[in-house]
């Protein structure tokens, strides 16, 4: 799988799932744009991670959520790196609580991070991807989406959002060479799940047919699969990677 | 250039035509081989190169050459 010469942009990039694509996708051979949103530090450390691999790396700080941000961070990182061909859709954020507590803000801050963020990326660089009849975007998607979660309604609306919407560009862009696919992490050790309640980590891991959480290292390899120009006749596919969890 | 012969540069570089085949009663879609995402992107283009919006509905009515010719003239108050 070799990534060559492609600009990668991954979102929510400093830490977790998103840290271990960026990684993952400058191992296969692209320059890759670093976004993060608050941890200035560890996305400067994934970019010094990636330089090591001679790869270029730039940082990149935007809401994913603002599109005005979105659009002026995406025209820098391209007048630096060049135009962007992989385009992975990550940042994400939790505000669990159950149903019946649940505020609006907390609707719709997850909406606006984790489903509009990806309409935001997407239509930043999706025109430059028509024109050069080459593009691969991947969207990060939960198990949660298929199976649902006490305490996570917002997230599993935004999770499951992301299919569709997958779906639905892929047709639009499919004549194009432009690729949308989505990638649906189960379990993953990382400091999101890492909030989670021993005795609910403890009841899903009896769930898991592979009897243990996966690492963000796991994810990863799906993501650059799927960037990559042997995957050019995959489109609007969801790919689980969860230890059998769900299937 | 005239707008005549910008909007023809557009057509023929969007939809990989020859200048010959742009003629002004040319459909995009019949006779240019142009799909629904061509015509967005030939609306966005013209948006850019004439600096205007075109409406959805405005340009749903756009389905020949001439007819987008006749279209930019009459916003740009060129008759």
């Amino acid at each position: 799988m070799n990534l060559e010469n492609r600009i990668a942009l991954v979102t929510g990039a400093s830490r977790g799932i998103g840290r271990a694509i960026a990684i993952a996708l400058a191992k296969a051979g692209a320059d890759v744009v670093v976004n993060y949103s608050s941890s200035e530090e560890a996305a400067k450390e994934v970019a010094n991670e990636i330089e090591k691999l001679g790869r270029k790396a730039i940082t990149s700080k935007f809401d994913v959520a603002n599109a005005t941000e979105v659009s002026e961070a995406v025209k820098k990182a391209e007048e630096a790196l060049g135009p962007i061909d992989i385009l992975v859709n990550n940042a994400g954020i939790t505000r669990d609580t159950l149903f019946l507590r649940m505020k609006e803000e907390d609707w719709d801050r997850v909406l606006e991070v984790n489903l509009k963020g990806a309409f935001n990326c997407s239509k930043a660089v999706i025109q430059g991807m028509l024109k050069r009849r080459f593009g691969r975007i991947i969207n990060i998607s939960s198990v949660i989406a298929m199976t649902g979660n006490a305490g996570q309604t917002n997230y599993a609306a935004a999770k499951a959002g992301l299919i569709g919407f997958t779906k639905s560009l892929a047709r639009e862009v499919a004549t194009r060479g432009v690729t949308v696919n989505v990638v649906a992490p189960g379990y993953i050790e990382t400091d999101m799940t890492a909030k989670i309640p021993d005795k609910i980590k403890e009841a899903i891991l009896a769930q898991i047919p592979m009897g243990r959480v996966g690492k963000a290292e796991e994810v990863a390899p799906a993501v650059v699969f799927l960037a990559s120009p042997e995957a050019s006749y995959i489109t609007g596919t969801v790919l689980h990677v969860n230890g059998g969890l769900y299937m | 250039m005239s707008v005549e012969e910008k909007i023809i540069d557009i057509i023929v570089e969007k939809l990989g035509v020859s200048r010959e085949q742009v003629k002004p009663e040319a459909s995009f879609i019949d006779d240019l081989g142009a799909d629904s995402l061509d015509l967005v992107e030939l609306v966005m283009a013209m948006e850019e190169a004439f600096g205007m919006e075109i409406s959805d509905e405005e340009a749903e009515k756009l389905r020949t050459v001439k007819d987008v010719i006749d279209y930019v003239k009459s916003r740009t108050g060129e008759a």
